[in-house]
């Protein structure tokens, strides 16, 4: 099967704004996922074309992308789920480097400003520090996150003020501020109590329905918001 | 599309619930206005309320319902979110629900607004 895809180029030292180039490529619908396309069009036909691409099996997320109107990672998505017209930008609301590679450096800091790791100052166990499993099923969802920034990148919030420390930050902190094993869940909630912090999120989805591990993000951040006003921090 | 992004049942449930945020917000201002034309412009007051009840103003009104009604009940859908975040599951269905709510409550109000304009 021959799909027209429609690829939104960017070259620093060429061009003053992004363009669309069109490709027409020969896939196997059952076979082939949009990344499968992607190489054939660098490695065939434009080796100029840039992206991301790492393990290409949906765990390390670096090749999330705009498919068809939505942020997906390009190696999870099969042929026979979007059709023959393809359409493929890069992430939106984040700077550009070069095609569909983007600065991600504004997206880390934020994750770094919540703290993501574990803050425990007490006497460190001879063995490992013992969880049970009920507590561990409050953090079971937000441990999934691949940092592939789909969520924060679809998130209207985020475009309107770039400010925001955006949902995948917010699931990064939920997942150590109800780890019982964590001390510091007070001062995250108090960086996430800003006015750029979980207050910024509008209930809109986008980062739920993106999410390529099936978090629910929108359900992590307003029990974060919730956490926030209990503790009354 | 917006910004390239495809719109799906959550971003349009918020669209509507900003746009209808801001023209409830607009009607606020105008009602301030007209109120305080009944003190200092009588007659001018008087014009305005004759718009009100023209067949334009009618249909004016009756927009201005539905919004009213739309923000009312996906605010209560939002709320009930914040309460208990586990719902969020179901923000699909609430919105759905938030629809139905929205017809049959507002078909009655629409008809009574718009009726004077058949005559009925």
């Amino acid at each position: 099967m021959q799909i027209d895809l429609r690829i939104l180029r960017f070259d620093p030292e060429r061009d003053k704004k992004p363009h669309w180039e069109s490709y027409v490529v020969e896939a196997d619908p059952k076979m082939d996922r949009i990344l499968d396309l992607l190489h054939r069009v660098k490695w065939e036909q434009d080796g100029t074309l840039t992206f991301r691409r790492s393990c290409a099996h949906g765990v390390c997320g670096s090749d999330a992308m705009l498919i068809n109107g939505r942020n997906r990672l390009a190696c999870k998505v099969r042929l026979e789920q979007l059709g023959r017209k393809i359409t493929i930008a890069p992430l939106p609301g984040l700077p550009v480097v070069k095609d569909l590679v983007v600065d991600m450096e504004g997206f880390f800091s934020k994750l770094r400003s919540v703290q993501p790791f574990l803050v425990n100052e007490s006497v460190v166990p001879a063995r490992e520090r013992r969880q049970s499993a009920a507590d561990r099923a409050l953090i079971d969802d937000t441990t999934k996150c691949i940092l592939c920034a789909s969520c924060t990148s679809s998130c209207p919030s985020f475009w309107a003020k770039p400010e925001y420390v955006g949902p995948a930050a917010i699931v990064n902190a939920h997942r150590f501020i109800f780890d019982t094993r964590d001390e510091a869940a007070d001062e995250r909630l108090e960086i996430l109590a800003d006015k750029d912090g979980v207050w910024r999120c509008r209930t809109i989805f986008n980062c739920t329905d993106a999410c390529p591990r099936g978090i629910k993000i929108t359900q992590a951040i307003l029990e974060v918001s919730q956490a926030i006003q209990e503790r009354q921090v | 599309m917006i910004n390239g992004y495809r719109i799906g049942e959550g971003m349009l449930a918020w669209l509507f619930h900003r746009i209808s945020g801001v023209a409830i917000w607009l009607f606020v201002v105008l009602h301030v206005f007209d109120i305080y034309l009944a003190g200092s412009n009588p007659g001018l007051y008087n014009d305005l309320l004759s718009f009100y009840a023209s067949p334009f103003g009618r249909v004016l009104e009756t927009t201005l319902g539905a919004g009213l009604l739309y923000h009312a009940l996906n605010g209560a859908r939002i709320i009930v979110m914040d309460f208990w975040p586990v719902m969020t599951r179901y923000s699909r269905i609430m919105w759905y629900i938030c629809w139905v709510v929205f017809v049959a409550a507002g078909i009655p109000v629409a008809w009574v607004i718009l009726k004077p304009i058949w005559g009925a």
